[in-house]
């Protein structure tokens, strides 16, 4: 028990001065600030007996220290570069601190739209914040949203206005960063708001260096108003030493579209959780996902998709390609409450394991109060075919090449779901530079 | 929609058929456990010395664990010191020789559950042992099985005569801390059936044990062990009713099976316990631990299970597939209607190499009750090209109650292949629609739809138990389109 009590307050040093500095601000995100805190020192980390932590093991977080970055020191824009997405509207934040002058902009957002750091946005649009801040993502149960939340300060705001239809994607580019000796840690605080009948593309990249050891806890809210679309993009690409606990929770409203897709292939030991509440009438809702894991990189996926009203619809699609001796785990709930009538929730996680080592656990769940409904959840976990790389072969392409192609094939699944074309053939492109055989299929496709 | 509520309603307030209860005298023991309540059962049975060692240790291991609260099930909690355990028919020093002694009164209830001994003596060609609360009565067919060198007896039988195997492989396949249930079992076991198959022998009928609670606060708690040794084949039945009663009853059993090389077990269930009142008042907890082991090579296990009784179930009959090639099967139809709650599920563990398992099944929710699917394939980095095809389907009549799926899924092995499938929906009216343009009355419609949907599992019943399996159905849901 004092080694929990120790853990939970090396992750706070520093607190009180911190709170005190930022007590003036509205009483809203001082409040929120506060029960972070206690709910974080109430819940602690979390331990592998906990049910959605049972294999997942965090102590390598709880037990490190990390200092909190407070600069964007020793970052140009070369550093930035290599994961820019052209044609955006771009929004970069450093150790979970926004560098304007690394933002490079290809476009102009239309009247009213907002896109800041959520600091400036506390400032200037206390009435959003007051309306969407903290309403949405769960501390309740989640030790990492409520550290996030304690530490809430900073991060990306992105707001489009009534009938405000964005056309360029708003890349927001999050960049690991250890500025000192030791491991650092960041807490980015992210709030994407899509009022009635707009439309907004957000991309949200997670990104940092080879070599560089540090530990991002985001939180990410989507608000989706009556007949908003929203299509938003995780791409985590890490550093490989990295930590990356993170919790993202979309709130759509009646006749609302999320679409969601999370790309992930960084970090040494990474937790997505992704939820949806589908509070309305008539919502779509695809959550889509592809985890590539190598080496010892641990990736954990924990979904959610919270059917409240009747006839609305949710995709799922997740896909993880293990190699050498990663580790992947898949928890996906499907919960249809008792007046959900006419819900189609389908939800499929499809795993290749390429080694050995490589393991994969996946618990697809569902919860269902309704009787009309129709819900399905797939999973399998399975190798590449030995008839089709023996095809393959018997039509000249060496074994190599055939497992490139199987496996690119296979992770072309979800990638084909991609409307954004820059992201799409980027990660295409990543994908061919990965694969042993890249070359091949880049000209076989 | 009209006839659909109306019969619905109809079979919703049918009384419990099987709601009776005979008067015998029972020899009890006086509620409460202690140390002092094991050794007394174990005193009552004449137990070995060795025996009440083991049943000691359990309830040392069971005082430390604590009840486990992980089922998606609520019930009022179990008081463990109001429970009688050990009610035993009073006749139970000097045992009927043959069934013309046995009691005419026991007789007479199993002649009202429809299982007429001696008729099935004769015509069925079914061995029964027929538990009676806690103690064998009678056990028949037993000089033909023991021509083949086959043993089936009572548990307590089973101690006295042939201490050597049950030395061997009680508690093998589910130790006594393996879960609070199984502990408390291990400690207060009452009785329960014994099954040696010696090698090579096929037995040449279908073994069959049906248990009956019936003392008032009497909780059971059967213990069966089942041995296929190399190369031999058992199908044994388990099907069960019990009287109506108003305070819950505690049901806590545990079977193993053990397969050898080339041994193949067939283990099937009906289970159609007292599951309450329409409101929810009574009915059965049933904890059970369940668990086969293929120990050998190329051996198979089977599980086949129609649950439509019982308040609570809380049961997931797994399979260990340690030897290569062992195979295991599990076929599962589970029903609530009402206040009913079920988690059930199984475990299939692969550890041997090509070892492939197959899980169906099959939910259906009525009423408010509540039907969880709650099940594990591991397959470990030792069972290389292991193979699970899962599926679980669930159906719901009615829009107050639930069906719930918890699969988890581990695999360690890249050359593993496994697949799960899940599905929740309803009779779709178009269905009922079509049979209703076709002349079919609705509820006979509903009757042919919750029958194909389960017809999986049905096909891998024996034929004595698809009969009563589909009539049990039939009762408990026919027309209850939502």
């Amino acid at each position: 028990m004092d080694a929990v009590r120790d853990s939970t307050s090396a992750h706070l040093a520093g607190y009180e001065s911190f709170a005190r500095q930022l007590g003036n601000q509205p009483e809203h995100v001082v409040n929120l600030r506060k029960s972070g805190l206690d709910r974080f020192c109430d819940l602690g980390f979390p331990t592998t007996r906990q049910e959605a932590w049972r294999k997942t093991n965090v102590r390598r977080i709880a037990q490190g220290t990390f200092d909190r970055t407070t600069g964007v020191e020793g970052v140009d824009r070369a550093r930035v570069e290599p994961f820019a997405v052209p044609g955006c509207t771009e929004l970069v934040l450093v150790g979970g601190r926004r560098a304007e002058a690394l933002e490079r902009s290809a476009a102009t957002l239309p009247e009213g739209a907002v896109v800041s750091s959520l600091a400036e946005a506390i400032e200037s649009h206390p009435e959003v914040i007051e309306a969407h801040l903290g309403r949405y993502a769960p501390i309740d149960e989640h030790p990492f949203a409520a550290l996030n939340q304690a530490w809430l300060e900073d991060g990306a705001f992105v707001y489009i206005p009534r009938g405000v239809v964005v056309e360029a994607p708003i890349h927001v580019m999050l960049i690991g960063h250890q500025p000192g000796e030791a491991p650092s840690v960041c807490y980015p605080r992210n709030l994407i708001v899509a009022e009635e009948n707009s439309q907004v593309t957000v991309i949200e990249t997670y990104a940092g260096h080879t070599g560089q050891h540090y530990f991002t806890c985001p939180v990410t809210e989507i608000a989706a108003a009556q007949n908003a679309i929203v299509d938003h993009y995780k791409l985590q690409e890490e550093s490989t030493d990295a930590f990356h606990m993170a919790m993202q929770k979309s709130h759509q409203a009646r006749s609302s579209y999320v679409f969601s897709h999370s790309l992930s292939h960084g970090g040494a030991l990474v937790r997505n959780d992704i939820r949806a509440m589908l509070a309305g009438e008539g919502i779509e809702c695809t959550l889509n996902g592809l985890y590539l894991g190598r080496g010892t990189q641990h990736v954990d996926h924990h979904m959610f998709v919270d059917h409240a009203f009747p006839n609305c619809h949710s995709y799922e699609l997740y896909k993880g390609v293990l190699e050498e001796h990663a580790r992947a785990v898949f928890n996906g709930t499907i919960h249809v409450h008792q007046d959900a009538q006419k819900t189609d929730a389908k939800q499929s996680n499809r795993n290749l394991l390429l080694s050995k080592n490589a393991m994969v656990s996946s618990n697809p769940q569902l919860i269902i109060f309704a009787d009309d409904v129709r819900c399905t959840h797939g999973s399998t976990t399975g190798h590449l075919e030995d008839e089709a790389i023996f095809y393959l072969r018997s039509r000249g392409i060496s074994e190599e090449a055939a497992k490139s192609l199987l496996t690119y094939a296979f992770a072309a699944e979800v990638l084909q779901e991609i409307r954004l074309d820059a992201i799409r053939t980027g990660f295409e492109e990543f994908l061919f530079t990965r694969l042993p055989k890249g070359d091949v299929v880049r000209q076989a496709v | 929609m009209s006839t659909s509520t109306e019969t619905l309603e109809r079979f919703a307030n049918r009384e419990y058929e099987f709601g009776f209860v005979t008067d015998i005298e029972q020899e009890t023991i006086p509620p409460g456990l202690d140390e002092n309540t094991v050794r007394l059962i174990s005193a009552k049975k004449n137990e070995p010395e060795w025996m009440l060692e083991w049943r000691l240790k359990a309830f040392q291991v069971w005082k430390e664990m604590s009840e486990p609260t992980w089922a998606m099930v609520k019930y009022t909690p179990v008081d463990y010191q109001a429970i009688t355990y050990y009610a035993a028919p009073k006749s139970d020093d000097d045992r009927p020789k043959s069934l013309d002694e046995v009691d005419p009164e026991l007789l007479a209830t199993y002649e009202k559950l429809g299982i007429p001994l001696r008729e099935q003596e004769m015509l069925a060609g079914v061995a029964v042992d027929a538990v009676f609360d806690s103690v064998s009565v009678a056990t028949t067919f037993k000089g033909k099985l023991a021509e083949l060198g086959i043993i089936f007896c009572s548990m307590s039988e089973a101690i006295q005569e042939h201490p050597e195997l049950v030395k061997q492989y009680l508690g093998s396949v589910v130790p006594r801390r393996d879960n609070f249930f199984a502990a408390l079992n291990a400690a207060v076991f009452s009785d329960g059936s014994f099954v040696y198959i010696p090698k090579g022998v096929r037995c040449p009928m279908e073994l069959s044990t049906y248990f009956r609670i019936n003392a008032m606060n009497t909780g059971q708690f059967e213990r069966t062990l089942i041995v296929a040794d190399e190369g031999s084949y058992v199908s044994y039945l388990e099907g069960c009713t019990a009287p109506m009663r108003d305070e819950n009853q505690l049901h806590a059993a545990v079977v193993e099976l053990v397969a050898l090389d080339d041994a193949q077990i067939k283990y099937s269930t009906v289970q159609n316990w007292y599951p309450g009142d329409k409101n929810g008042k009574g009915g059965i907890y049933n904890f059970v631990t369940k668990r086969g082991l293929c120990a050998g090579h190329r051996s198979k296990i089977s599980w086949t299970q129609v649950e439509t009784g019982s308040a609570i179930t809380w049961k997931y009959p797994s399979c260990i597939l340690k030897g290569d090639g062992s195979v295991g099967e599990f076929y599962s139809v589970a029903l609530t209607n009402n206040h009913q709650q079920a988690d059930t599920g199984t475990k299939m563990i692969h550890v041997g190499r090509d070892t492939s398992s197959t899980i169906v099944s099959k939910g259906i929710s009525a009423g408010v009750g509540q039907n969880t699917y709650r099940g594990e394939v591991k397959i470990l980095a030792s069972a290389e090209n292991a193979r699970n095809f899962s599926q679980c389907d669930s159906m719901l009549l009615g829009d107050r109650c639930g069906a719930h799926t918890f699969p988890y899924i581990d695999v360690q092995s890249p050359t593993a292949r496994m697949e799960h499938e899940a599905t929740t929906s309803k009779i779709g009216e178009d269905q009922i629609f079509y049979c209703n343009s076709r002349g079919i009355e609705t509820e006979d419609a509903v009757s042919m739809i919750v029958n194909g949907f389960c017809k999986e599992v049905f096909r891998e019943l024996p034929m004595e138990f698809a009969v009563e399996a589909q009539k049990l159905l039939e009762v408990s849901l026919e027309g209850s389109v939502g």
